[in-house]
């Protein structure tokens, strides 16, 4: 990359990024005053997970994210309104309300779904790219979790059967400091993931999680030896997640000073930075907000989810 | 279509061959499935035939079931093996919270194409971890099929049936059965996911069953008929679709119901078809329904314990003759 297109790429990256944050502040808002309701949870601070996976990925690729994949989705370019519609329980071209906030899929954008169980869309993503190898379509399942699904036995599961089948499988574990609501330290004997990773044979990166093209040369490298080399892959991004686990999560168990030293490295503010000129990324944050509004008039124009259709779909046959 | 005299555990194996050979994006695989030919010979051959297609997996239930759910949302045709019908239970989250959800909450976006065979059920010796007759559990489920073959015809057109539909079918085999032979057509018009079926006609009393114990029902039929007392069968097949119009026709001509499974008694089926029937026609019942199933306990290895708590031919014929006549008069 030369030093001239430097700005455009990072202003792109600054852009995606700051879609994901002023989307979730938009559904913070709408949770507030009644127009989403529900469990909500919000991936603030680790919007460059995301961004810098999406930047390298290719449409046929699967990802399955966590419920905390709203930047997922988004990332993968699925359309603000209909996303907004579907956690408003609107009639969205999504999920129909049927998803919500926390298990909404949209595979028409290679987001193969989020998952609520926690860990559960590793076998998912793995049958995803057992697939994709056996049509040679030179592309790969890609599964984000937290660092606490590390402690599943499904993941464990996937990864020794990702290994010994050979199935190009990538691994996001975004450790954002916390299992839910206790300090990840608490509950997880290992160190570091990708030691757990190594366990299996499979080959490990640990990359700045803040860092959206630390993240997406990561993926890169992955996505290369997963195609490459029939081998999966794992990348643990370390972030931090600067809301509560859930929309009603008061973060007493948080240290005092946590969260503003947080602030501090999380990759808005420095890729701001980075870019160094307040009128571009100004200008960035205005486009965005424009379009944002746009978005949620189109989707507060959409109808809420019909109740005559609540019994309908559950079966490709007779309906009983 | 070519006739041909088989045992139920090879009619599993033509139905599987049936299905690769057809649908070029179906895979097979399991423990033990591809280079040993499968714990009971369900895949026997299939891997030398079909290479890379039918393939082992560590022992590995969440994720065995997990990827047929990822691999048929992306095009694939899985059918995998689960060993004993009792290591569903490890997979339990992959089976009810995400592969019965996929359709539902997509909108149909996904497409659960998977087919998940095991088999269950109590033999001699068998202990209680390699025994249990889980159904019901399943049937529980919206989103999920369920169906269970009582003979080897069933076995391969059940089977056929599951891996044709875009839903995902349990499949419970019985492995009691397994050796039984039957005149299996090859190759025939394929069914569909649903219907059950009569198999025997009598006027006294309907007697509702489903996988192994259809065969026990029979048996004891064969000794009501020698006290004069004819009962109607009726094999349920598929627990989801459920089809009862030929339980409502007959328990309209008998007026008794009795429901046989060898699953536990307590929250079994058998308690779902004789509340429908008693919602839909209890007036016409002129006796309360009956229920046999396994006596509510674990199941034991002895076989003289295990035998105790099992619906044998025996017991089954003694509790429909109380039904039918139970101040111990013979039926007229």
């Amino acid at each position: 990359m030369s030093t001239l297109e430097a700005p455009a790429h990072l202003l792109a990256l600054y852009e995606q990024m700051y879609t994901i944050r002023a989307f979730e502040e938009q559904v913070m808002e709408l949770l507030r005053i009644g127009e989403i309701t529900g469990s909500t949870h919000l991936c603030i601070g680790q919007e460059a997970v995301p961004v810098g996976a999406s930047a390298v990925l290719q449409a046929s690729d699967a990802v399955i994210a966590t419920y905390r994949g709203h930047g997922w989705a988004i990332a993968r370019g699925v359309p603000l309104a209909a996303l907004f519609a579907e956690l408003m329980g609107r009639a969205s071209v999504l999920c129909d309300g049927r998803g919500g906030s926390a298990y909404f899929m949209a595979p028409d954008h290679g987001f193969l779904g989020e998952n609520s169980i926690v860990g559960a869309g590793v076998p998912m993503a793995l049958g995803a790219a057992l697939a994709r190898r056996f049509q040679r379509r030179d592309a790969i399942g890609l599964v984000s979790i937290g660092d606490g699904a590390m402690n599943q036995g499904a993941v464990h599961e996937s990864l020794n059967m990702a290994a010994v089948l050979a199935v190009p499988l990538v691994v996001v574990v975004e450790n954002n400091g916390y299992v839910e609501m206790t300090p990840s330290q608490a509950l997880t004997a290992k160190p570091a993931h990708v030691r757990a990773a190594a366990a299996y044979g499979i080959e490990s990166v640990l990359v700045d999680g803040n860092d959206p093209d630390a993240v997406g040369a990561a993926v890169e490298r992955a996505r290369a030896t997963a195609i490459g080399s029939q081998r999966p892959f794992l990348i643990e991004a370390e972030t931090h997640r600067l809301v509560g686990h859930y929309s009603g999560d008061l973060q007493a168990y948080r240290p005092p000073g946590e969260l503003d030293a947080a602030r501090l490295r999380e990759p808005l503010v420095r890729l701001a930075a980075t870019i160094s000129d307040d009128e571009a990324t100004d200008a960035v944050r205005a486009r965005v907000a424009r379009l944002l509004a746009e978005e949620l008039d189109v989707a507060r124009r959409v109808p809420p989810a019909n109740p005559e259709r609540a019994l309908v779909g559950l079966y490709a046959g007779p309906e009983r | 279509m070519s006739v041909v005299e088989i045992s139920y555990i090879r009619a599993v194996n033509e139905a599987l061959a049936w299905a690769l050979a057809r649908y070029p994006e179906s895979i097979i695989f399991g423990e033990d499935v591809a280079l040993p030919n499968g714990p009971f010979g369900a895949t026997k051959g299939l891997r030398a035939r079909f290479d890379e297609r039918v393939f082992d997996t560590p022992i590995s239930e969440s994720a065995m079931v997990g990827t047929a759910l990822g691999a048929a949302v992306s095009g694939l045709r899985p059918v995998v093996e689960i060993m004993y019908g009792d290591f569903l239970l490890v997979a339990m989250d992959q089976i009810v919270n995400q592969v019965a959800n996929a359709r539902y909450v997509s909108n149909g976006a996904l497409v659960p194409r998977l087919t998940i065979r095991t088999q269950q059920g109590a033999t001699p010796g068998s202990c209680a971890q390699h025994s249990q007759s889980l159904e019901a559990l399943f049937a529980h489920i919206p989103g999920l099929r369920v169906g269970l073959a009582s003979n080897a015809v069933d076995a391969y057109e059940m089977l056929r049936a599951a891996i044709a539909s875009d839903d995902p079918v349990l499949i419970f085999e019985s492995r009691r059965l397994y050796a039984q032979k039957a005149a299996v057509a090859l190759d025939g018009p394929l069914e569909a996911v649903s219907g059950s079926r009569v198999v025997a006609e009598g006027g006294d009393v309907t007697v509702v069953s489903w996988g192994a114990a259809v065969s026990d029902v029979l048996t004891a039929r064969t000794a009501l008929d020698e006290r004069g007392v004819h009962a109607t069968v009726v094999d349920l097949r598929w627990l989801s679709p459920l089809d009862l119009n030929p339980v409502f026709d007959s328990v309209a001509r008998t007026g008794r119901l009795a429901v046989v499974h060898e699953a536990n008694t307590t929250g079994g089926f058998g308690g779902e078809i004789v509340a429908r029937v008693v919602e839909e026609m209890g007036s016409q019942l002129t006796a309360a329904p009956v229920r046999i199933g396994a006596r509510d306990c674990r199941m034991p290895a002895a076989p003289s314990l295990s035998a105790a708590l099992l619906p044998t031919p025996d017991r089954i014929a003694a509790e429909l003759m109380t039904l039918v006549a139970p101040t111990g008069a013979p039926a007229s």
